[in-house]
Order: structure tokens, then sequence, then C-alpha cells
């Protein structure tokens, strides 16, 4: 057990735990944060994916230690009050899922690709999104909400 | 009959209560908030002490789907589940549509079966074209004797009385009106009407056939939408529970003692069920490692590849699905005369969400909230499981993470009950992937054999038609065939002698009906090839059926399909199904990379007549979600198993569509007003994988004859 410090949906976030605990079973269980999905606890879906310092991780298969000091956020951390971010407004907008499931993980995926690049090419949309698992078939219009924010839709599929 | 064909075979069917008076209840909000609401009741629940088997109706007092509140907000009730198919939002247009109440008004309580009607299920496509009726026919009722009390208020003939917006007004006297809700004063609904009042015309329609907005959208974008695994009473277990290698195995010796070492942990052995028990998932899950247990192993000889023969060499007895004409006896005139065998292998459900469920005991009193397809009869099992009367038992099923199926089988709600009823504290039971993968009910590996002759005009006048596993559904054929007979050995639902499969199997999104399309629809394209015929035009000489020669026509147009006999070199293709009441043509264009096998499909045409559609984007929806998870089973999804064991027991090696692989899709929906809505969650997934196997021959000349087809089986395809 060690005190492990970070931020958590802007929040300054102090917990005595196991470090070598994943992440996903921390903000779930410990946290309550549920909006983070369990799918495959392999990394293999993208369903309990977050965000650490921008960057998108599977929180499956990341380490409590290894968040120590970053900037954590959920699903339950992007919306600011009732104001949707652009990203979950577009979701909506596109209908960009159908259980909703992975929609969690998918929002979270696109974040961190329009942060690091705020005008990606459809094949560049594809190409990061391909590790992430839909299994109701809403991936078009997945593309199409994150193209839709990005500014760079083109109309039809 | 629906219900038999879509029946699950491992479940118990029947109503086990019905909500006569509703007293406080618990109600779980859009937000996943519990809130304590109080509604008037003029009776208790009446429920019966022992489950019911028999088969019964939906309940035909309005107050089972509908309540409508002094505030005039309007909570309407249905066994259906939210699976991601829209139901949630399709189902409250219908009843607002019927009632005349505004849909923002309607509020919807899905699958509680202490709230909420019986209901089988919700798979089969049945959720509108079934079960939409009924609500729709509450509605109407609900609607007819709040106009008869508005005429006894007002003392004026109900003629004289329109409803609109939940509001009755004396036509030409603006003044006089009154509100539902004033009518209701939130009391039941207590007067019924014989005759029973007509549905609304389609003309009439105001709120079905617009594309309300999805209800769930917000909480599902924001990570408020709760699915079972999300509920959290405190002081909840996560339970992990010992799962035997291999279908067949025994346990014949388990050591707990290392696991019972890891603090917090609680083991349970009850019989065969041993299980750890931890406040944190993950602490289980090392515990559960630390079991040691022993297993006889009892595999049937069978594998991927040896199954077929298998299939074939211990069928059950088979059932004639149709016949026509003289097929056994047929001799010809043929001029040309075909045979082919096609193959389909195990295919599982794979949703996103595992099989999850929280279970918590209070006052002797089982509630589980279950991610599930089956709330009614998941309560049955659990009262037989534990021997519960009716009343004892509550199944809530919060928003369901994907079914397609696999969720009409629903163990895990049963251990949950089991565990917390062993333990006395609330337990969740949340499967791993490869607990998804091993108790999955796969969708049937299955074999179907094609003879069949054209005459000199390229007429189809023999078809002898002979299914192994996969079932009924979509056997027969919908061509215009003079001799013709289609036989049905065992299907999804079962039908083999123990041991047909060496694990379970059940229904897979429009069960049967994809594997028997693949068959049919590449047979009509082995005709057409042989006949150096267009397969378009193949086919339109060979139907007579409207609605189909609609959709065939219209994905034409839509595709821009020139007519060519394949193998064009093109790459396009075409395939027909009907399934839940709904005639789709697919139509597709594909590159096959000759060196590697592999297949990608550029784009999709899917012309559909679903009769009256109730929301066209969530109908767009639906289509696009079936292509697309469509894609799996041509290409990819194929269970790997030697005797009981599965091999695949993640998303590593079971390979489920993803970004790279989706086309272009174009929907057509056929105007068809006089047609009552059909389905729509399933039939568009159906001929996907002929019309792709058909491009393929397009393409290359290569006519693959299982699915999936892999890049080695295409490649085994092309060899001379």
């Amino acid at each position: 057990m060690r005190l492990v410090s970070f931020t958590l949906n802007g929040k300054p976030t102090r917990l005595t735990v196991d470090e070598d605990r994943m992440l996903l079973w921390v903000l779930r269980d410990d946290l309550g944060l549920t909006g983070t999905k369990f799918g495959c606890g392999q990394a293999l879906c993208g369903a309990c994916t977050v965000l650490v310092n921008n960057e998108a991780v599977r929180s499956c298969a990341t380490l409590m230690k290894d968040v120590q000091g970053k900037q954590v956020v959920t699903i339950e951390g992007l919306a600011k009050g009732d104001r949707l971010h652009p990203i979950q407004e577009a979701f909506v907008t596109h209908l960009g899922f159908q259980c909703g499931y992975c929609t969690p993980g998918m929002i979270l995926g696109a974040y961190a690709l329009l942060h690091k690049d705020p005008k990606p090419t459809r094949a560049q949309v594809i190409a990061h999104m391909d590790e992430y698992l839909c299994r109701c078939g809403a991936h078009l219009r997945i593309i199409q909400a994150i193209e839709s924010v990005a500014g760079t839709a083109k109309g039809g599929a | 009959m629906d219900w038999q064909e879509d029946g699950n075979e491992l479940v118990v069917d029947g109503p086990t209560t019905f909500p006569v008076g509703r007293r406080d209840f618990l109600k779980l909000t859009s937000t996943g908030v519990l809130v304590l609401m109080a509604v008037d009741a003029a009776h208790g629940l009446q429920e019966t002490a022992r489950p019911q088997t028999g088969r019964q109706g939906y309940p035909t007092d309005v107050n089972a789907y509908l309540h409508i509140g002094a505030n005039n907000r309007v909570t309407c009730f249905v066994g259906k589940v939210e699976l991601g198919q829209g139901s949630m939002t399709a189902l409250s247009q219908l009843l607002a549509e019927d009632l005349d109440v505004p849909l923002s008004a309607v509020e919807i309580v899905c699958g509680d079966t202490d709230l909420c009607p019986w209901d089988m299920g919700t798979f089969g496509s049945l959720s509108i074209r079934s079960f939409g009726p009924v609500l729709r026919a509450a509605a109407a009722e609900a609607r007819g004797v709040l106009l008869l009390m508005a005429s006894e208020r007002f003392q004026v003939p109900i003629e004289t009385l329109g409803a609109k917006a939940g509001v009755v007004t004396v036509v030409g006297d603006a003044a006089r009106m009154v509100t539902y809700g004033q009518l209701t004063e939130g009391k039941r609904i207590e007067r019924t009407l014989d005759p029973k009042p007509a549905l609304k015309p389609v003309k009439a329609f105001t709120i079905v056939g617009t594309s309300a907005a999805r209800r769930d959208a917000r909480d599902k974008v924001t990570g408020k939408a709760k699915y079972a695994g999300d509920i959290a009473p405190a002081g909840a277990l996560h339970a992990r529970i010992l799962r035997l290698p291999a279908h067949g195995a025994t346990l014949t010796q388990v050591d707990t003692s290392a696991a019972e070492k890891v603090p917090g942990v609680r083991v349970i052995r009850d019989g065969d069920l041993v299980a750890v028990l931890h406040e944190h998932r993950d602490e289980a899950d090392k515990a559960l490692a630390l079991v040691k247990a022993q297993f006889t192993r009892n595999d049937p000889p069978v594998d991927n590849a040896t199954i077929f023969d298998h299939l074939v060499k211990n069928a059950p007895r088979g059932q004639t699905a149709a016949s026509g004409g003289d097929a056994a006896g047929f001799t010809g005139p043929a001029d040309r005369m075909f045979e082919q065998t096609y193959f389909d292998s195990y295919m599982a459900h794979a949703p996103m969400e595992t099989h999850s469920a929280v279970a918590v005991v209070e006052n002797g009193k089982v509630t589980v909230w279950a991610g599930t397809q089956t709330p009614f009869p998941v309560k049955n099992q659990i009262m037989q499981a534990l021997r519960l009367p009716a009343d004892k038992v509550r199944i809530i099923t919060p928003y369901v993470g994907g079914g397609f199926g696999g969720k009409s089988a629903s163990r895990q709600a049963v251990e949950a009950a089991r565990l917390a009823t062993l333990t006395g504290k609330p337990v969740r039971v949340v499967f791993s992937r490869d607990e998804e993968f091993f108790y999955d009910t796969f969708r049937p590996a299955a074999v179907i054999k094609i003879r069949s002759g054209v005459d000199a005009s390229n007429a189809i006048v023999f078809w002898d038609y002979q299914v192994y596993a996969a079932g009924e559904r979509g056997a027969a054929h919908f061509y215009n065939i003079a001799h013709h007979k289609t036989t049905v050995y065992g299907g999804w639902s079962g039908g083999g002698t123990a041991g047909y499969h060496p694990f379970a199997i059940g229904p897979w999104r429009a069960p049967g009906a994809s594997t028997n399309a693949f068959a049919r629809e590449s047979h009509i394209d082995v005709m057409a090839a042989k006949a150096g015929m267009d397969p378009v035009e193949f086919r339109l000489k060979n139907l007579t059926d409207p609605r189909m020669i609609r959709t065939l026509k219209a994905a034409a147009a839509t595709f821009g399909w020139a007519p060519k006999a394949a193998p064009s070199g093109r790459g396009v293709g075409v395939a027909c199904g009907i399934d839940a009441g709904t005639y789709d043509t697919l139509m597709v264009e594909v590159v096959v990379d000759k060196a590697t096998g592999k297949v990608q499909v550029k784009r999709v045409v899917c012309a559909q007549d679903q009769g009256v559609i109730v929301n066209p984007e969530g109908s767009l929806q639906q289509v696009e979600g079936c292509i697309t998870m469509g894609l799996g089973y041509t290409f990819s999804e194929e269970i790997r198993f030697k005797g009981g064991e599965v091999l695949d027991k993640n998303f590593d090696t079971y390979a489920i569509p993803r970004f790279s692989q989706v086309p272009k899709i174009d929907t057509v929906f056929i105007d068809a007003p006089d047609v009552p809505a059909q389905g729509c969650g399933e039939p568009a997934i159906v001929p996907l994988g002929a019309a792709v196997a058909n491009a393929i021959f397009d393409a290359v000349g290569a006519r693959v004859l299982q699915l999936p087809m892999t890049p080695a089986r295409v490649k085994a395809a092309m060899k001379p």
C-alpha cells in the first residue's frame, strides 16, 4: 500500500492503495466512477479507456503507480456541468453509439486523437480508432462524429 | 408462430407477475438514480406462489402498460429491454401516438419484473412488430376511456370531443378543455371499452414516423448510463467463480486454502459452485487464481475440422419446412443440374458488456439487476433455483451493453442470486471475457446441401434444400420454383441429441437466417453464372414476390447496377433475404487481394422494406449496425475449439469488425405504408455474407463455400 496522488477530473486526489492495482478497478470499485467500462481485461477493446495527461490509456492495464502525479480524466470529467464537451455533443448529434457500452472509451479515444491532431484525415481517424471495438456497428457514425468536431466532415459516409 | 420460432430453449417461459396495482416502488430513472415514487394502488401485487410454466399472452389491463400522473406525465411500462437497438425510444413513440400525448411527456420503464407487464424477452425483432400493436392497443383504449370520462364531465356526446397532446377539448369550444391528468388524477384507469377502439391510421401519425431523438443519448455519452455491473449497493462483493476448463468436464478436487488467505476474501462452496468474493474485482481475480482444482475431462471427439461430418452423421430427424410440386420424384426436365454443399462455423455474440448481474437479498426478497434480454424468464429461473415464490424475486434490467441473442441466456443472474443468498451480502457477477466466450450460446456450425436444376429458359424448376443445425429461419426459398423441398435437420434452438454440439448453442442475430441466405443466395449465383446471366436478371426472372422484386430494383437503381454475367472482374455482388417480415436486397462492391486472399468491402447498398417505419434514423442505425456487424461473420468470426475446450478466449484471436473494415453504406427504405411495421434489428444482416461471396466470385471467379470467408479460404478457393 502506498499513497498515490494524482488529479482526477480536475480534482486533486490522494489514495492509499496497493500501487500494483489496475486503475480501472480503483476507479470503479474504490471511487465509484462506473462510466469507465470493463470489456476484455487485456487492453484489447478500449472500453476502459481514460485520459492520462491527455493521452488515451487502457485503464485495465494501467498500474496505479503509473498515474502518480498525473492528470487523469474519465468520461465523468469531460462535460462542464450540464454543458457537454463538443465530442460528446457530436456523438449525440451523429448517434455515434447504440448500446453505449464502448462509448466512454470511444469518446476519450477521440479526445486524445483530436488533442494531438485537431485536423486528422479520415485515414488517420480510422487508424487511431481501429484499436477500439464496437459490437453494435456504430462505426460510421463515430467517424462522422469525430470528423464533425475536427471540421473535416465531407458529408456522407 | 413467432413465439415458437424465436423462443429460447434455455429458459422457462410464462408470466410470473401481473402488476395489477403499484404501491410504492423504486424506479430507475434515466440517470440511473433510484427514486421512490408513490403510485396509487387499488390492489396489492397479485403474484403466484409458484412459477407458472404455461405460456400466456400479454395482460389486457391498460394499467399494466401505462400510468398517467396528475401532473400529466405518462409512464410507459414495457417488459422489453434497451440493448442499444433504440426500443425505449421507438416504443415511447408508439405509446405517445395512440394515446395522443406529447412524446416529451412520456417516461419509459423497461424490463422490471415488478413494474412491467410480462414479456417473453427482447429478441426476434418482435418489439415493434409484435409487442408494438399490443402497446398501441393499450394506449388507444386508455385514450378512449379518457374521452368517455371527458364526455361525462362536460355532458356532451363523445363525438364532439377531440384529444390532442394530452388534452381533451370540446370541438369548437376551446374553453372547455381538460387534461388527461385532471381526468385521471393520477389514479388507475378502471374502465374498459368494448369493442376496443381502432388504432390510429398511418396517415394520421405525427409522432410515429419521425426520427425522435434517442432517449439514452445523454446518459451514454456522459458515463451516467448504468449497466448491471455498475449497480453498486453498499457492501457489494465481486464474485469470481471457478470454471471448468472444458465443456463436459467435472470438478474432482479443489483446494481453496491459498485463496482464503487473501485479506478480505470470502470463499463459498456449495455443491459444484466454488466462488471467491472480494470487495474489489482485482483482488477477487487474484484469489481465484490461487484456487487449485482438478477436473476429469470428458471431451467429445470433435473439433473445428471434423464438426461438419459429425453434424450430418448425427443429425436429428428432418422436418419439411416447405415443399411444392414433386421434388422427391423429380427427374426433369432440367437442362442443367447443380449440387453444392455450404458450411458455416460456430460464432460468438461477443457483446462489449459481458454477462453481468448484481443481486441483493432484503427481507427474503431477491432483487437482481441483470444485463439480460429475458428478465421474466430469468425471474422464473431464479425462483426455481432458490425455490422462491414469485413475489420474492425481482429482476431489474438497466441498460444492456449489447445482446444479439447472447443475453437470452443469463446464468450470471442466477449465480449472483445464489451467491447473495449464500453470503447474505450484495453480490456482483461480471463475466471475464474468457467466461463470456466459454458460456456463450454460439451460433451453430451448420451444413447445407443444395441440389437444383434449371430449364432451357433458365427458370429454376427444381430445388432440394437440406439444412443441418442452422434451423428453419430463412431456410425456405422465395423464388418461383415448380418442384421444391426444404428439409431442416435440427437448429439453433436444439433438436439434436445431447452432445450433438460440444457446447451450448443459441440464437445469434436473425438466428440461422444468415447461414441459410449464404447457401441459398450463393447457389442462385452459381446457377446464374452457369446460365451466363446477370445475377440480378436471373433473380428477377425467377421471382414473383412483388415486395422482393421492389427491393431488388431499388437496390440496383441506387447501386447503379450494370447487368453483366459473373465473373465480370468488377467485384460486385447481390443477395436477397426475408427475415422478421422484412425484405432486403444487399449489393456490395469488394476488392480482393489475390496475393493474400484478403477482401475489403468498398460499399454496400441496402434496400429494405420493413413496412411502416417508426423511427427512420433509428432504423438506419439498425441497418448500418447489421451490415457492420455482419462483416464479422462474413470474414473473420469463427470459434475454434478442441473437444469441449473453447480456444478463443478474447479479442486477440476472435476478430470482430473494426473501423478499417467498414464500407460506405447507402440505405434505401421502401415506402410501404400499407404494410404494418415489421422487424428491423436483424434483417439487414442476413444477406451480407452471400452478397460478399457473390462479389468475390464476380471479382476473381472463385466460389467460397464456407463462412467466415477468411483470407486462407479465399486463397484456397482461388486455386485452380
